[in-house]
């Protein structure tokens, strides 16, 4: 088994969604292969425990989850700011479990290439199958950034009515930890926010934790999460079946493609981190 | 006009869509915000359903729980062919009988072992998966006989009842539960029959007969 590098091991994960927790009183989980107790004691009182030593552990509480650490946080959680505008409607997607390494949960995250096979009618459709080149950087805080992505999509949106093109951003922000901004069909100049905290919870097991900050266009919390939720219970047997089910950094495991850019800068990225967890390193 | 109280990701709500759209039927849909939001847990909702669960109908001023009730009632109500459930049948109601609570049992096992995986509920998975497999392996055999006389379907009569609309969904999404179908052919073929079925309708999760998944 590989060993969680300090880049994970000394940074904040997200482990429970709060109204899940607040409905279960109190849960285990594992973080890093690392047993966990996550107890809510009062409405605001969230405690995390090891289950092997029974040490308390650091928490947060932002962006409608429980974060914590199994070490020292270098780092303070990512910072979004569209989630703190008071117009927007913001809630979490729901925490899913998948069965795959969460790096690949990120990377299916990145991806344009499957939306008009995996969320026909929705994302994508057929013909319309091209993913336009688009341009992926490194920016100075370290995050991976693609942007002038455009795909057409028939429901872009909770609330979209017709098809339309899309413009996307991509940002990956931690190994774990990735955001989209997608144009918003009503207001263009600004963005609908999705954010996926992903939970590794082993090497080939993970929980997506989603956080949403959409827009309020004739949209409601439930709307918001029941298309998140429809969204990626499509990609999740996609996810399952992936094989290794540990995200391969070797550059000639899977032939790229240029649609591809995105992933490969992600695997690359990784590498050059030093992030063996969840992964199969370059020989 | 039909209100059905729904959830996109339960299975037991994809019974009764899939049964509402083979049957051409309109209807209204409420949803359910089920996770996290609970809301099948809700004052309101349990006034309407004790037993805080999804699906509910209602229709007129009739309301039903339970998937399996509803199948009964629309096919019943509104199926003109007479086939889905073949009232004045005697053996086929029989049989659709035992079938539905046959498929009460594949949501006890199978679906229990989906909702611990992906919605990280807290009960024991390895025996609902053990559970999972007991009935795959009964429902296997009995499809793999069906075939053997010439039969397609769950029930005697040579085209689909309720009670294939009851087995399916929980059946089809058994591996987001760790409970695999490759030891199960005859079941596999039953169920890429199921979805060529004209009204045949998808939910996430599941895939259009013959795609790769
Ligand atoms: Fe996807």
């Amino acid at each position: 088994m590989n060993q969680a590098h300090a880049i994970l091991v000394d940074d904040w994960h997200a482990v429970a969604e709060l109204d899940f927790l607040r409905s279960r009183g109190a849960f285990a989980t594992a973080l890093l292969d690392v047993g966990l107790e996550v107890s809510c004691g009062g409405p605001d009182d969230f405690r995390v425990l090891r289950r092997d030593t029974g040490a308390p552990l650091a928490t947060r509480v932002e962006y409608g989850h429980l974060f914590t650490t199994l070490g020292e946080p270098a780092r303070d959680l990512v910072h979004f700011p569209e989630c703190h505008e008071e117009d927007r409607i913001r809630v979490t997607g729901g925490s899913i479990g998948v069965n795959v390494s969460g790096l690949r949960a990120v990377e299916n995250f990145l991806d344009m290439g499957h939306f008009p096979f995996v969320h026909t009618g929705y994302l994508g459709i057929e013909p319309h199958t091209e993913v336009e080149p688009y341009e992926v950087a490194v920016t100075e805080q370290d995050e991976i950034l693609a942007t002038a992505c455009r795909f057409f999509q028939p429901v872009a949106s909770p609330s979209a009515e017709g098809g339309m093109m899309v413009d996307y951003v991509y940002k990956v922000c931690r190994p774990y930890t990735a955001c989209l901004y997608k144009s918003n069909p009503v207001e263009p100049e600004r963005w609908d926010v999705i954010v996926l905290f992903v939970q590794p919870v082993g090497e080939e097991r993970c929980i997506a934790h989603s956080w949403l900050a959409y827009l309020p266009h004739d949209l409601d919390e439930e709307a918001t999460r029941w298309y998140m939720q429809l969204i990626f219970a499509q990609d999740k047997p996609i996810l399952e079946n992936e094989f290794p089910k540990r995200l391969p950094l070797d550059r000639r495991a899977e032939v790229p493609v240029r649609a591809d850019a995105a992933s490969l800068a992600y695997r690359r990225w990784l590498g050059a981190h030093g992030v063996t967890y969840g992964a199969i390193p370059a020989a | 006009m039909i209100t059905l109280y729904d959830y996109e990701l339960s299975g037991n709500c994809y019974k009764v869509r899939l049964l509402l759209n083979i049957l051409g039927l309109e209807w209204k849909t409420r949803r359910i915000d089920f996770h996290p939001g609970r809301e099948h847990k809700s004052d309101w909702f349990l006034r309407l359903n004790p037993l805080g669960q999804v699906p509910v109908l209602e229709d007129d001023d009739l309301g039903l729980r339970d998937a399996q009730a509803i199948l009964t009632y629309l096919a019943a109500r509104y199926d003109r062919s007479g086939r889905w459930y073949p009232a004045g049948d005697a053996r086929t109601l029989g049989e659709i009988a035992m079938w539905l609570a046959f498929a009460e049992g594949i949501t006890a096992t199978a679906s229990a072992a989906r909702l611990a995986e992906n919605f990280l509920y807290d009960l024991d998975v390895d025996a609902a998966r053990a559970g999972a497999h007991r009935l795959f392996r009964v429902l296997d055999e009995h499809l793999w006989f069906a075939e053997q006389e010439g039969r397609d379907w769950l029930c005697a009569p040579g085209h689909p009842t309720i009670a294939d609309v009851a087995c399916f969904p929980y059946v089809v999404l058994s591996e987001e539960g760790g409970v695999s179908r490759m030891p199960y052919p005859a079941i596999r073929r039953w169920t890429d029959r199921f979805k060529r079925i004209p009204g045949f309708t998808l939910m996430s999760g599941v895939f259009p007969a013959g795609a790769a998944v």
